[in-house]
Parts: C-alpha cells; structure tokens; sequence
C-alpha cells in the first residue's frame, strides 16, 4: 500500500507514465486475488491434511474432523510407519523400500544422464548418417505406452539373469529416461556457437577432450535440470518397480501401496498419511529446494516430451 | 578412457590418410561409439519390442509367449470382453473432462497470475508442487480425503447436512470423477507453467493495442491472445493426451478399478492380463490397442506441426 502510494505520487510529480495506478482494493483486483486464494486452498488442502493427520493418534482421528489441526502432537504414527508398518508377512516399516528406492536413484540417475549427454552432445555435434533416424525412434517411442515394451524387456532381462534385481530395473529407468534427457542436451548443445566447437577442432581436441573440457563446465544448469527431472520421475515411479523387481526389492512407491491398501488388519489412517509425507518428501524437497529451476526442468522437458 | 579413445581415433585417421577415401564406417568412429546406448535402445527396445509385441498380440500366447497364429481372435475377445469397454468407456470420459478441465483451469490460472500480482511465485509454488508429487502419493491423498466416513461427506454432514451425499470412490456413478479430482490436482500446474510462459511471450505491445481500441481483458484473451497461443495449446493437449493413456498408477492407488470394475482403465486392462491373468495375448492386444489410440491422437498433431512447416 504505501509503496504503490509513493509510487504513483514520484510518477505524477515526472511525466503521467505507466498504466493508471490501480486501488488496492479494486473489483479487478478482489476477484483475482479471490480467485487465486480459493484455488490456492484446493491445491494446498491434501499436503495439509497428510501433514495434520500424520500427527494425530487413532481415536482423535476417528472422532474428529479430518481439517481440525491435531490437539495433541504425536509422533509415533511417524515411527511406526518408518519401522513397523506391515506388507504381507514383512513388517519391518517403510524403511526397506526407502532404502531400496536409494539404491535404485543413485545409479539409475548417474547413468541415464551421464548417457543421456554424451547423446545429446554425439547428436549435436558428432552427426552421422542415421543418427537423426535413430534419434528420431527414441522421441517416437516416448509417445508409446510403456505396456507395449513391458513384456519383450521381461524377457530381455530374463535371458540376461537380471529379471527381478536392482539392476535390471535401473537398466530399464535408463532405456525410458533416455529420450526425453537426450533431447534436453541435444537442444542445449545445439546451442552452443559452432565456432568453438570448429576452434577445438582446430587446436586437435578430441570426441572426449571437447566434451569434458569444454562441453561439461559449460553445461552445468542442463545438467541440473536433468538430474531434477529423473530424480523425481524414478522416485515416483511405481509401474517399472511394480514389474522388474520382487517383494524384498520393491521401491518406495510400491511399498507403499502395499501398507495403505492392504485388506488385513484395522486401517490406521494416521500412519497411512504418515507413510504417504514420507515418501512423497524427497521429491518435495526437491521441489522446494530447487524453486525456478524445477519449472525450467519441467518446462524444457515438457516443450516436446 | 578418455586417452585411448583418443589415440585410437588419431590412429584410425593416418592409417586411412594414404587411402585417400577413408572407410566410410570408421568416420566419426567415437561418435558412432559413443551413441551406441542410444543406437541399442531405439532399435531394440523402442522399435523391437514394439514390433513384437505387435506380432505376438496375433498369437494365442498364454502363460507364455508363442508362435501360433490365431488371427484376430485375440482382438475379438478383447471388443467383446466388459472389462475392456468399461476401461474404454472410463478412458473416454476421464480423457474429455480431464482435456478440458485442464486447459481452462490452467490457462484461467496463468492468466491471474500473468495480470502482474503479488506473491505470483508464492501462488505459483503451491499450484506446480503436486506435480512433483507421485500419482501414488496423489491417489492415497485424496483416498482419504474422499473417505465417507471422515472426509469431506463426514465433515458435512456433521456440519448439520445429515443428506448430503458425496463418496465417489464408493459409488460406481462418479467414481471416475473422483479420480478427475485427484488427476487435476496433480497436473494442472505443469500445463499452468507451460501457458504462464506462452502469455510470457507475448508481445506487451499486443496490450496496448488492445487498450487503445477499448476491448475488454477478458475479450482480449478470448480473441486476440488465445488465437496467438495455438503452439502452446497444441502443446498443452499433446502433453495431458499422452498423460491419460498411461492413466494406471492414480487408479491403482485411489480406487483399485473398484468399486467393481467401475474405474478400470485399459492400462491396468493390459496389466492384469499380462502379468496376473497369465493370458499374454489379451494384453499383447490390449496394449496394441493402446498405441493405437496415442497415433489417433498424435498423427494430426504431428500432420499440422511437421507436414504444415515442411509445404509453408
């Protein structure tokens, strides 16, 4: 209020510029910011709910009102879900699949972007006959279900001996990382002046000694983008880790939906919402941790993915 | 590595040097190397496992997959089979409504957001963050949230409206709906993102024109800005279509195609068939029957993107 007070006092004191100053409070103004309030709530309503509901205990939850903030904090439904919470005979909590969701990321991430670039970079600076061609099937087969492909690549993994291990399922989040990633670095080396790759050339460098010496410190924020983007889509995914992994290996994902959707026993919803912020806090934090660069992530990703 | 990629590189070109023509296949020998992951899984994995499974949805493969003709049969059984149409039928719906939900909304949304507010980032962080957020988190979320007994129809009822009624996820009515719920909760904020930097784009002198000729903000969207913005929208729709074929994880978590099969969806169809049914065919027909329906979706868009530039 007083800025824009101050603000439209200097502008009439200079010349009239600039768009009338607005009231605060004007109609236009009330139904934006009304608008985008109520929406605001609907968006934010389940995080708060998760949050709410996760310190509870049971018998507050089954009297209560799943909105009202709790009137006693516990943690324990917290606890249980981390150590306790059961799938089938297993209950030995959410820990397990966390665990085995990290031991899928690390090497899932590191490989599918470490591929992803030298493709990226191959495709836009190394051009070959057929290298479009071949790029242009991995763009085409981003668009296909995923369901299509499922049963050859059992197979393939089961010749291999990798059906059902860690392995075989980080070999399959890099295969289906490849052509979103592959276009993310292919559209930003294509970018780069053609002049510095030609003076590289020139001074005798290298396929590898351009890439890593002049590509790769040069790339940084593309690299950010694409290992935001795969952190999160391979810590969300349940369809691969449903299908190429077994009951000890599962990924967080999977786990759980297995504890909250069980038939056994009496639902303990505190420790279901519990389970459910915990797993969904890794990609949250990402989220939040990385502001404009998550949109610059998605949205790079999102213009042809 | 790095070293002898390289010594073999320089070694590869004096040895071809005196040939005068250098083999055509050891040209940019690294760089074919080096493309190899992507060579392998474009053409075994995309276009291989395509092709057989393409192949194998002709076949009578049950528990296991197998070599013997059956012509259409499998495709008969799958337009005869309930479940499926249900699934087709749950899809349509979902789709349309999804489609133009998403686009009003988010378009309705970056526009409140592009009109030069305050806290546009803070109102921006909390539309995008479900998106970060796995379609299992969102199902089990709003799982609860639609839970009869202590979500929104208990709390409105307790509120003193004994009669009202609102349980999706247990009436085979408006289950999908329930879905829709969720689904837009989740996706909306991208396609906001993506029509927030389209109105981005725009020239501000597209504004004052529009000023200056006394049309109204909200005449100026329908009729100037929109019609600008048809990339973004094609984007958009391209975007949220390729979303709703692969619709399986939300169900999975939200309602398990129940109650019944009243929200089964042709990718969890193909799943059951494929992985629990042990009927291969059918789910080598049904996810066949998936790609088709993406190239109905994406052949005009790759038709007016592509094959428009190419004769303009």
């Amino acid at each position: 209020m007083v800025d824009m007070a101050t603000n439209a006092a200097s502008g009439s004191a200079l010349n009239p510029r600039g768009p009338k100053p607005k009231k605060a409070f004007s109609r236009g103004n009330i139904i934006v910011y009304g608008t985008l309030f109520v929406v605001a709530i609907y968006y934010a309503l389940p995080l708060y709910v998760m949050i709410v509901t996760s310190l509870k205990g049971m018998p507050e939850i089954r009297m209560g009102n799943i909105f009202s903030p709790p009137m006693e904090i516990t943690f324990q439904p917290w606890v249980k879900a981390w150590q306790e919470a059961c799938t089938g005979i297993n209950c030995d909590g959410l820990s397990r699949g966390f665990w085995n969701s990290v031991r899928i990321l690390i090497p899932s991430v590191i490989i599918s972007v470490a591929v992803a670039s030298v493709n990226g970079y191959a495709l836009s600076m190394w051009k070959f006959k057929g290298s479009e061609v071949f790029f242009t099937i991995l763009m085409i087969g981003a668009f296909i279900p995923y369901q299509v492909m499922l049963y050859p690549i059992v197979i393939l993994l089961r010749e291999a001996g990798l059906y059902g291990s860690l392995t075989g399922l980080v070999l399959v989040h890099v295969a289906f990382g490849m052509p979103i990633n592959t276009l993310l670095f292919r559209n930003y080396f294509a970018s780069i002046p053609d002049e510095l790759f030609k003076a590289a050339r020139v001074d005798g460098a290298g396929f590898w000694a351009i890439f890593f010496r002049i590509m790769l410190p040069m790339s940084l924020p593309i690299f950010v983008v694409s290992l935001i983007i795969q952190v999160t889509g391979i810590w969300n995914d349940f369809l691969f880790g449903v299908i190429f992994t077994s009951q000890d290996l599962y990924p967080m994902t999977v786990q759980l939906n297995n504890i909250v959707n069980s038939v056994q026993g009496v639902k303990e919803y505190n420790v279901n919402m519990a389970a459910t912020l915990i797993t969904g806090l890794v990609p949250l934090i990402i989220y939040f941790a990385s502001g404009k660069l998550f949109v610059r992530g998605i949205a790079a990703g999102a213009v042809k993915g | 590595m790095a070293l002898a990629e390289e010594a073999s590189r320089t070694t590869t070109r004096t040895d071809a040097a005196p040939v005068r023509r250098p083999n055509r296949w050891l040209k940019n020998l690294t760089g074919k190397v080096a493309m190899l992951p992507m060579i392998l899984t474009a053409l075994v994995i995309f276009l291989g496992g395509t092709i057989w499974t393409i192949v194998y949805s002709f076949t009578d493969s049950g528990l296991l997959p197998r070599l013997r003709w059956n012509g259409l049969a499998q495709y008969e059984r799958l337009w005869s089979s309930r479940k499926w149409l249900v699934s087709i039928e749950n899809l349509a719906l979902y789709g349309v409504l999804s489609v133009i939900l998403t686009l009003f909304i988010a378009f309705t949304l970056a526009a409140l957001l592009d009109r030069k507010i305050r806290f546009e980032d803070a109102f921006r962080t909390i539309f995008l963050y479900p998106f970060a957020l796995s379609f299992i988190v969102t199902g089990l979320v709003w799982q609860w949230i639609l839970n009869p007994e202590f979500g929104i129809q208990g709390i409105v009822r307790g509120m003193g409206w004994e009669t009202f009624n609102f349980d999706p996820l247990y009436n085979p009515n408006i289950v999908m709906y329930g879905l829709l719920i969720a689904g837009l909760w989740q996706g909306t904020g991208l396609i906001m993102c993506i029509m927030l930097a389209g109105l981005r784009g725009i020239d501000e002198d597209i504004w004052k024109a529009a000023r200056v000729d006394g049309i109204g903000t909200v005449k100026t969207y329908v009729v100037v800005i929109i019609p600008m913005m048809r990339p973004v929208f094609v984007t958009s729709l391209v975007l949220i279509g390729a979303g709703i074929v692969k619709l399986y994880d939300l169900v999975v978590a939200q309602t398990s195609g129940g109650p019944g099969i009243s929200s089964e969806v042709p990718a969890k169809y193909v799943m059951n068939t494929m992985f629990g049914g042990q009927n291969l065919g059918q789910g080598f027909a049904a996810s066949t029957m998936m790609m088709v329906m993406v190239f109905i979706i994406l052949i005009p868009w790759a038709y007016l993107e592509f094959g428009g530039k190419k004769r303009g």
